[in-house]
């Protein structure tokens, strides 16, 4: 280019031409109204909307419809029994999120201190590997490591002086929760450290604050407003958590709501006490995420990796070497369980369980059904992005309506009916017109996709929202809409994210105990549920090979999730 | 060659007693102005007084609270912004980041990119008048910021619309690079003759090409008039303001080098 070409010498006479081959100025009224494109949108989202509050309304009328039915046995339910229940719910909880939490405020801290050395990149990949994990692949690595027969029951045996008894029970469902929460936790802490300005880091040098008034003064406010909001989350997590307690807890003793539920409609079929189990379960979520969005928490977690800015301080020896045993200690704890599931998925007979029927059958079922799940979150999660930005876009300073509103935090509720709330709903009310079991896949796909749908949002939504940013005027004054829009604009700029979601979406579903554990039967296996079976018939070499399979593929599709995020990051 | 015409000649601007606010609580704005035809008119005024504001409401991404928007003496109060005869390039996100600049330009002639051989030629032909030739398969992001607008300009020649609206489109460019878009417009304009509202902080743009200066303050059309009345010192006192004390001796300095 250059001003050369810019004379305002006679024109290439085609150009004048273009005018009177293509009349295309086009009349200046047309007398349709503006808005058509964002009805389109707005239509979409309230199919979508319609389409959730039938999946979550139809399992409240299960449980209404039972309760009414049999409301003696319901309110019988309220026994001492149900008390333990709700106590060790709580309990258990509440010492899981201390044991996770806690540690993890140091190790972040340690980890933030040291901002660059050998392996922390590799470390803080691990630690969101347990993220992607079915709860059910860590449960058997758990067992694999610390169980009766696990790889350090010796080792513990000869400690204590008499037969390690393993960790089923309270201490094998703590166990599991930090492996799951502490990871998390940090994440969670390191990403409020890192919120710092780089510049009080400098002015602390200067000062030259030591670590401990630097923690006072610096760090510490930071970690205390991060704290709540952190602790509210494990604890929510902690609540709703059903296939790890079903897994490591042991018998009645060690029972929470969720499994409480699933036992009932399962093995005493007591609908009553189902339903009574249910509605508590409810309440307490309901109560637990009232008070976290009271915090201004996001319910959803993050899977963003945090990274490391440059920090202007000096640690001393002493520090270091207490850093990093903390640091050690928690990777050593959170790889032990993934190790232990990849050596003994190993030592299974892996080939006679790749030839096994069953199990084809099962991976079969479980892609399907994970796969349609996937797509079903994706397509929720864009319709109400849509009608939400379109929503927004239509209402400019006004305040939002309650159709906007219900796109945008209302889709965060979900969280507050765990899977198997909504399973037990529809569970109880299709009894009455037919075989249960016939409906699984059904239930496995709807809820697992509405499960999934938070996540999915996450990734959606920021790149819709920057995407229509950019593109809203330039689509209108050009008259690109409908199909075209679709195909040229809309498709290009969201193709990542939409991957991003769906594998994520997918992960979730894949791992996912709670509906099929309701509905499962020997006709429709996944293979979470395969390998509940074979654990249940201690057929333990098979449930680790099952587990090691599960486990890969999960990871592989989160990976696969992160990896488009971060290039869809670089593009924009 | 018979109805080219058309395509050559701008069509009049007219905001008819138009009022309009962004929401309750917020300041009203109120235009009644005409531009006329086939005529650039700079927009200027303070920041907030309102100049995109107008754009907007002549491209139709605002709909007027009432009054009514004409343009070629026709009602387009009601059209959607694709259905009105206009134009416009904004001061960024003129282009798709995904589609290659063929692709953007080509927009211009079609909404769903169906071009015929007829088109892509007017398309390359419009790329060669800008002196983006050779640059057809690039991507925006391989661009400098002046060949995106120079791009957002091409789109405009294939678009072939009467009214052409500029919102800022060269505020982030250098001294240099403007003045050469400048010129590139004022070529435009000379050839196609459509009507040109555009909106600029620096006065030297409007200096350079405009005929006429509408200035705005406190959402309200303050003073319109000709060019080289405002920039000679009889503009209204609150336009002297704007462009800063002292002011009118820079000007008329400048447009004594212009016409040199």
């Amino acid at each position: 280019m250059g001003a050369a070409t810019l004379s305002t010498a006679s024109p290439p006479p085609r150009l004048a031409d273009t005018a009177s081959r293509h009349p295309r100025s086009d009349p200046p009224h047309k007398g349709e109204g503006g808005r058509r494109a964002s009805d389109h949108r707005i239509a979409a989202g309230i199919i979508a909307l319609a389409a959730i509050t039938l999946l979550i309304g139809g399992a409240f009328a299960g449980l209404l419809v039972e309760g009414a039915h049999d409301f003696s046995g319901a309110l019988a339910a309220f026994d001492p029994y149900l008390l333990r229940v709700v106590r060790f719910t709580l309990w258990q909880a509440a010492l899981s999120t201390l044991l996770s939490v806690i540690p993890a405020l140091f190790v972040a801290r340690a980890l933030s201190r040291h901002p660059r050395f050998l392996g922390r990149a590799f470390i803080l990949q691990l630690f969101a590997v347990p993220l992607a994990l079915p709860a059910i692949v860590a449960a058997l690595g758990i067992l694999a490591l610390y169980g009766r027969a696990g790889y350090f029951a010796g080792l513990f045996s000869a400690a204590g002086g008499q037969g390690w008894p393993g960790i089923y029970g309270l201490s094998g469902i703590l166990v599991a929760h930090v492996f799951f929460n502490l990871p998390l936790s940090v994440r969670l802490f390191l990403e409020a450290l890192q919120t710092i300005p780089a510049d009080q880091w400098r002015l602390a040098s200067q000062l030259g604050m030591g670590a401990r008034p630097a923690f006072r003064l610096i760090e510490w406010p930071t970690l205390r407003a991060a704290f709540p909001g952190v602790a509210g989350l494990v604890f929510m997590l902690c609540i709703t958590s059903f296939t790890i307690v079903l897994t490591l807890g042991g018998g009645p003793a060690a029972t929470t709501l969720e499994v409480g539920i699933y036992q009932a409609l399962r093995f005493d079929f007591d609908p009553a006490r189902a339903v009574t189990l249910t509605l508590l379960q409810i309440a307490l979520t309901f109560v637990v995420v009232l008070a976290l969005t009271r915090l201004g928490v996001n319910v959803v977690g993050d899977t963003n990796l945090p990274v490391a800015p440059r920090r202007y301080l000096s640690v001393n020896r002493t520090e270091t070497s207490l850093n990093a045993a903390l640091i050690a200690l928690a990777l050593l704890f959170v790889a032990g369980p993934m190790a232990a599931t990849v050596i003994a998925g190993l030592g299974a007979d892996l080939g006679r369980l790749a030839g096994e029927a069953t199990v084809r059958q099962a991976t079969l079922t479980s892609a399907v059904l994970a796969f349609l799940s996937a797509l079903l979150s994706v397509m929720l999660s864009l319709a109400l992005t849509m009608a939400r930005r379109a929503l927004a876009l239509n209402r400019r300073a006004g305040p939002s309506t309650l159709l906007e509103h219900a796109t945008d935090t209302g889709a965060g509720f979900v969280l507050v009916v765990p899977p198997i709330v909504v399973g037990a709903g529809w569970f109880l009310l299709l009894r009455h017109f037919g075989d249960v079991f016939a409906i699984a896949p059904v239930m496995v796909v709807t809820v697992n996709a509405v499960m999934a749908m938070p996540f999915a949002l996450r990734a959606v939504r920021p790149a819709y929202d920057a995407a229509s940013e950019r593109h809203e005027r330039l689509c209108a004054q050009l008259g690109i809409s409908g199909w075209a829009r679709l195909r040229l604009v809309d498709w290009p700029s969201l193709r990542r994210p939409l991957a991003t979601a769906f594998a994520f979406a997918m992960a979730l579903s894949l791992g996912d105990l709670g509906v099929i554990a309701l509905f499962g039967s020997d006709s429709v296996q996944t293979l979470p549920y395969l390998l509940l079976a074979r654990m249940g018939s201690y057929r333990t070499a098979d449930a680790a090979g099952l587990a090691l399979l599960l486990g890969l593929v999960c990871l592989a599709l989160v990976l696969a999730a992160d990896r488009l995020g971060k290039e869809m990051a670089r593009d924009v | 060659m018979s109805d080219g015409a058309t395509g050559r000649k701008g069509a009049p601007v007219r905001l008819d007693k138009v009022s309009f606010s962004y929401g309750e609580g917020e300041a009203p704005l109120a235009f009644d102005v005409a531009f006329a035809a086939a005529e650039i008119t700079a927009i200027m005024g303070p920041s907030g007084s309102g100049k995109s504001t107008l754009l907007n409401l002549v491209a139709g991404f605002e709909t007027p609270r009432s009054g009514h928007v004409l343009i070629g003496g026709a009602d387009v109060s009601a059209a959607r912004p694709a259905a009105r005869p206009v134009s416009m390039v904004f001061q960024e996100n003129n282009l798709f980041a995904h589609l290659s600049v063929e692709q953007n330009v080509g927009l211009g002639r079609s909404p769903s990119l169906r071009l015929t051989e007829a088109d892509r030629a007017d398309i390359a032909g419009a790329l060669a008048r800008t002196g983006l030739a050779g640059k057809e398969k690039r991507l925006p992001r391989e661009l400098s910021g002046g060949e995106r607008q120079r791009v957002a300009l091409t789109r405009v020649l294939v678009r072939d619309r009467p009214v052409l609206l500029l919102d800022e489109p060269f505020a982030s460019l250098g001294p240099a690079l403007r003045d050469d878009m400048l010129d590139l417009v004022a070529a435009v304009h000379a050839e196609r003759g459509m009507t040109v509202l555009f909106v600029t902080h620096q006065p030297e743009d409007a200096r350079r090409i405009a005929q006429n200066v509408v200035f705005l303050d406190d959402g309200i059309v303050a003073a319109t008039g000709k060019a080289k009345d405002f920039f000679a010192g009889a503009g209204p006192q609150a336009f002297r303001r704007y462009i800063g004390a002292g002011a009118g001796d820079a000007v008329s300095r400048d447009i004594a080098r212009k016409r040199t």
